[in-house]
């Protein structure tokens, strides 16, 4: 199967325009190539899903894409503007949100603070406004904190806005993480190994609430895993990076079935079981 | 909800008529201590805005108090400005350096950035001695204010300084200035994936921040009459440090405590250890000082590390427990 074969049209979402369009990228640490030329596309309202053993060069690729890292080559375009090389918080602006695999709240804020600060480059206030108090920062204030309590009351998180965040139980936790990142506005949320460290049943209701994001906040929607089975249900393309190269994509079930990405998953042993 | 509004309202005015008096009370000498300890109240306030909210260590900031009381003794002598008009433009002076050394303090994290920040509070005294600058600070002798303030003037001006800058502090902390504040000290890479350019808060941090030491700068060179290069000595910076974790990092009320501590220990110190200590020791000999201040920090440090400020959240948490547990407990 050819690795370049784009999606086919069975999947519907996947007929949108082109939102993210990564061209080459590549990213050299001394003479490692974490990730290497790999090309990449999302569409407008899919959910797109990045897969690939451990340390295949995902979560590198992301931070390409979110300005973490710069890369050594290739281009990051996002709704036509080229991000190229941008700083995060830039990144942000122009619509691009993300939850981080390793979760990092900001811990000794409450839960309501986190997705306020989600909202700050939709927010206007400075240092002036805030000091003087003036009553279009107060009503600036008072309908992020309604937006803010709306948010978390979708991640199911309503009733826990004034909990410090490092006191909520892991699950919600990752669900604060995500209410922090649509705080941001996005038009593309990157979500880096949301399930990590989730029971089954916590996985399972994860992948509905991604479903539901997409459905009714109309999101496009990247997301990382490591876990084949968490994508299966959810996305809409796949692609299947491993050690730094991209060597499969297509829909869930085509990704499935490819050689390549059995053996990278399960070993060449694997593949010459399934076989006999 | 009424009542208890009302009875703030009350407890608030009767809080500020006794601070008001409270100078013809115990004189003018006490009266000078207090104030003295409001000027380092405003130091360290301006210290926990950087160290406690942004999560960026200065142990320099008795330099920029340097840079205040300058600025203040220079226009007071040389301009006729009259010293409580020295005040905001020593602030605004040392805000402005603070603005400078944060661009380059920029590269620069956790424990480098504390050394950077102790090289500016070592190098001070020997820039203000420096001869390109002698025409300005007068070199090792120093510069004399014209006038010599009483006690009473001194805590009059320091506090009520000292009120409006916690009202601005608690403002800052507040909006969406003090959260992108504590979001960076809570973590840059979220801080940044959220829309908060680090560089240009951390800078306006160590600004803000600088702005405070040099209003208390301003008003230690006033309640001397003089400055010279050792009045903000090398090891001040330290003491803000010190006053600003006994406070409780992130803590605006616990300033207090800390800039208690800050005026009335180190002086006291031999008879603190005559009072506490079981052996026969010389409690005058040298050093003992600096001994009480290392034995109260490493105290703070083990037994109370987030300050007075968080003894006091815990001591209210009963009212406000589900801030920090779980209602019911798990």
């Amino acid at each position: 199967m050819s690795t370049a074969a784009p999606a086919p049209a069975s999947t519907p979402a996947a007929a949108g325009e082109e939102l993210l369009v990564v061209d080459g990228l590549r990213k050299e640490f001394g003479g490692l190539v974490a990730v290497d030329s790999v090309d990449f596309v999302v569409r407008r309202g899919a959910i797109a899903s990045l897969i690939g053993p451990n340390g295949a060069g995902k979560t590198t690729f992301f931070n390409m894409i979110t300005g973490v890292y710069k890369p050594t080559a290739g281009r990051v375009v996002f709704a036509g503007e080229d991000l190229t090389g941008k700083p995060p918080h830039a990144v942000t602006q122009r619509g691009i949100g993300r939850t981080f695999q390793n979760i990092r709240l900001f811990q000794h804020m409450t839960a309501l603070e986190n997705v306020l600060v989600g909202m700050h480059s939709r927010l206007h206030g400075g240092i002036i406004r805030s000091i003087l108090r003036t009553p279009g920062l107060r009503r600036e204030e008072a309908r992020a904190e309604q937006r803010a309590r709306e948010l978390l009351d979708l991640c199911t998180l309503a009733g826990e806005e004034d909990w410090i965040a490092r006191n909520l139980p892991y699950g919600d936790q990752r669900r604060l993480e995500v209410a922090r990142a649509l705080a941001t506005e996005p038009k593309l949320l990157l979500l880096d190994e949301p399930t990590a460290g989730m029971n089954p049943q916590e996985s399972d209701e994860f992948r509905d609430f991604i479903g539901l994001l997409k459905r009714d906040l109309a999101l496009t929607v990247l997301l990382i895993e490591h876990d084949m089975k968490v994508v299966m249900g959810v996305s809409d393309h796949v692609t299947v990076l491993d050690f730094g190269e991209k060597i499969a994509e297509g829909s869930p079930k085509e990704v499935q079935r490819d050689p390549r990405v059995i053996e990278a998953y399960l070993g060449t042993g694997a593949l010459a079981e399934g076989r006999r | 909800m009424r009542l208890a509004w009302g009875l703030r309202v009350a407890a608030v005015a009767a809080a500020g008529l006794s601070l008001a008096i409270l100078p013809f009370l115990v004189g003018d000498y006490r009266a000078f201590e207090l104030g003295r300890m409001g000027i380092f109240f405003i130091a360290i306030l301006g210290l926990n805005l950087l160290t406690g909210y942004t999560g960026q260590v200065s142990i320099g900031h008795g330099a920029f108090m340097a840079v205040g009381g300058y600025t203040s003794a220079i226009l007071a002598t040389r301009c006729g400005v009259p010293d409580y008009l020295t005040i905001p433009l020593g602030g605004l002076t040392a805000g402005l350096a603070g603005l400078l050394f944060g661009i380059p303090a920029l590269r620069l994290r956790g424990l480098y950035l504390a050394l950077a920040t102790f090289g500016v509070a070592v190098a001070m005294p020997s820039i203000a001695k420096h001869d390109r600058l002698e025409g300005l600070t007068k070199g090792t002798t120093g510069i004399n204010l014209p006038e010599l303030h009483s006690g009473t003037w001194l805590y009059g001006v320091t506090w009520a300084i000292a009120a409006a800058l916690f009202l601005l502090a608690f403002a800052i902390v507040n909006s969406r200035l003090g959260r992108a504040f504590r979001a960076l000290r809570d973590s840059e890479v979220a801080a940044s994936s959220m829309g908060v350019n680090p560089a240009a808060y951390k800078v306006a941090a160590f600004g803000i921040s600088s702005f405070y030491a040099g209003v208390a700068g301003s008003l230690y060179a006033l309640s001397n009459a003089y400055v010279n290069p050792d009045v903000y000595f090398v090891s001040l910076s330290l003491f803000l440090l010190i006053g600003a974790v006994i406070g409780g990092l992130g803590s605006l009320t616990g300033v207090i405590a800390g800039a208690a501590f800050v005026q009335f220990v180190p002086p006291n110190a031999s008879s603190i250890l005559d009072a506490v200590s079981p052996f026969a020791v010389d409690s005058r000999a040298p050093g003992v000082p600096s001994v009480i201040l290392g034995a109260a920090l490493v105290l703070v440090v083990l037994l109370a590390p987030t300050g007075a400020g968080g003894l006091l959240r815990r001591i209210s948490a009963p009212l406000m427990g589900r801030l920090y547990t779980r209602p019911g407990g798990g």
